[in-house]
């Protein structure tokens, strides 16, 4: 484990600012979206600056690297969550492309009328709402799989799980992390039980990508989803993951340059995964971006990181369970849990939370964190999150916890 | 004052912590609800009209302080006025959170003046005058069922 992740720090230019009042930045927003290193902002300056080109098209110089350059990155993420074959990794726009494209691609193929899709209640309306579109095109059932546990220790029902795989499942999406409860999903043993039905299986990476080792074949999982501006890496790139097998029997999702093997006025023959999932002009700059953050995350370590994310929001939970009238969600304070802690207070609403944290120059999230549903299942119109990453130091806790202090004082008039 | 202490006047906290004419009207004929969609807060107004004037006037609903306290003044700024005046109100409460400048003859709305150095927060300021002015412009329903 590096000595001091604090010295950290360094490498990320926009933590070096002070906000209105002189106050630092401290930022807990990072389930939101994360900062970026020095070396992936100045991988994507590199780019503009050298070798910008479209890829696969030019035969110069300036093409080729760009060509080299954008597969390479599909190479290195190929590495990073260890498939098997780097066709198996096709670039998006992010986690929620990523699960529209096998939404509408694979339900477009596979899905028949009564068959069912099986999520659950701690998904993002990203790993929702794709699947209501594909459900209600073929007339396919949407079944949930619930939340069990007092609202301090929520976590999947495994029994009801296990009732509601019959064989009419085909396809189980479910989030690794969940962004409103902090709980983690035992990947490996969601997608054993699904496989013994014949379902396949998505999971969303959205928290997990950029704060822990992913090893797609160790999970048995058929699709993965993540994306780069939640791990260091810049907006607007993001990755699927699938099979190769199974890849090679979708169909195209959008049509255009790039995916065709051969093109005649009224057919057309596609290219195999990846290039037959990327139509149009790719997000080149943003690849090599995500590639430097990759490389950046592996440096450090990311079991490193997760034992950094993970002690800092235990700390923060514990640290938080003393102030009068929260309620934390997800783990119990003291348990093991992702890096993340969602609470509301009770005499201050989300909203007036995180405008008075943020005069303290603190980022927080407050809202329903696209987790609608969910919330109304725990009876919360919204929750305040404070999320860390590997920059976040204890210090920031303690800044918090005091600003927390302050708030339910001040709403609560004591 | 700072931006923040602007924008939570005393007022503003009193109206959050004791809200006004926070309960359902049962005698209601017309109800309904608004959303803010960006952070799930809803907010639902009941009113009495009669005779083209609004007889009885209340709110339900869980939201933040700038709105519970909004939704409460409006309630106690709208009883006995007729949908025209109500929309006069209005804009002139519009006017107040946009732009950020008092009007002298009405203290109640003139608390909300900081509104306008959060715009993210102008929305949670007029979620409950939404829900009253769209519920004006509908016919009379038969009362909640209790
Ligand atoms: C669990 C989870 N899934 C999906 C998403 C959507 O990610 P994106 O907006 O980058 O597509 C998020 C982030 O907002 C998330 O936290």
């Amino acid at each position: 484990m590096p000595a001091d992740f604090s010295l950290l720090r360094a490498d990320f230019p926009v933590l070096h600012q002070t906000l209105a009042g002189g106050r630092p930045l401290v930022y807990l927003d990072n389930a939101a979206t994360t900062h970026k290193p020095r070396a992936v902002i100045d991988a994507l300056s590199r780019f503009y600056e050298r070798d910008n080109s479209n890829v696969h098209r030019g035969l110069h110089a300036l093409s080729m690297r760009a060509t080299d350059s954008y597969g390479a990155a599909r190479a290195r993420v190929a590495k990073f969550i260890n498939a098997a074959d780097p066709a198996e990794i096709i670039f998006t726009r992010g986690t929620t492309e990523g699960v529209n494209l096998v939404a509408q691609s694979w339900c477009a193929a596979n899905l028949k009328p009564g068959d069912v899709v099986l999520l659950t209640e701690m998904e993002h309306h990203s790993n929702l709402v794709p699947w209501q579109l594909a459900a209600h095109r073929v007339g396919a059932t949407l079944r949930f799989v619930p939340i069990v546990g007092d609202n301090a220790e929520l976590g999947l029902d495994l029994d009801a799980l296990d009732r509601l795989l019959t064989p009419q499942v085909k396809i189980f999406a479910f989030t690794h992390i969940s962004n409103t409860l902090g709980v983690t999903n035992n990947v490996a043993d969601l997608c054993a039980r699904a496989r013994r039905v014949g379902a396949l299986t998505l999971v969303d990476a959205a928290q997990s990508a950029g704060h822990e080792p992913l090893d797609v074949r160790a999970l048995g999982c058929d699709f993965l989803v993540f994306s780069g501006h939640k791990m260091a890496g810049p907006t607007g790139i993001g990755v699927l993951y699938g099979r190769r097998a199974l890849l090679d029997t979708l169909p195209p999702w959008q049509g255009g340059g790039g995916m065709i093997a051969n093109v005649d006025w009224q057919e057309s023959t596609w290219k195999p995964a990846p290039e037959r999932f990327e139509a149009g002009t790719p997000n080149v700059a943003d690849a090599i971006g995500l590639h430097a953050a990759m490389d950046y995350l592996d440096t450090l370590g990311r079991p490193a990181i997760a034992a950094h994310d993970g002690t800092l929001a235990s700390c923060a939970a514990v640290a938080l369970a003393e102030i009068p009238g929260i309620r934390l969600l997800g783990p119990r304070p003291g348990s093991p849990r992702a890096g993340l802690v969602s609470f509301a207070l009770k005499d201050a609403h989300a909203h007036d939370v995180v405008t008075f944290a943020d005069q303290d120059g603190i980022a927080l999230r407050g809202g329903h964190h696209c987790n609608q549903p969910l919330m109304r299942k725990l009876g919360l119109p919204s929750t305040v999150r404070a999320s860390f990453y590997l920059y976040n130091t204890e210090a920031e806790i303690v800044t918090l916890a005091a600003s927390l202090r302050r708030i339910q004082k001040f709403f609560g008039g004591a | 004052m700072s931006d923040f202490d602007d924008l939570y006047r005393d007022i503003i906290l009193d109206h959050n912590r004791r809200p006004r004419n926070r309960r359902r009207l049962p005698t209601a004929n017309r109800v309904v609800t608004a959303d803010n969609p960006t952070c799930g807060d809803n907010c639902t107004v009941y009113l009495r009209v009669e005779g083209g004037r609004i007889a009885e006037i209340s709110f339900e609903g869980s939201s933040c302080a700038i709105s519970q306290a909004s939704t409460s003044i409006m309630t106690s700024q709208l009883k006995g006025k007729t949908v025209a005046e109500a929309e006069a109100a209005f804009a002139k409460f519009k006017n107040v959170v946009t732009t950020g400048r008092a009007p002298e003859d009405e203290p109640e709305q003139a608390a909300f003046a900081g509104v306008h150095a959060f715009p993210a927060r102008i929305k949670c300021a007029t979620l409950g005058w939404h829900a009253a002015l769209e519920a004006l412009q509908q016919p009379d329903q038969p009362p909640p069922a209790s």
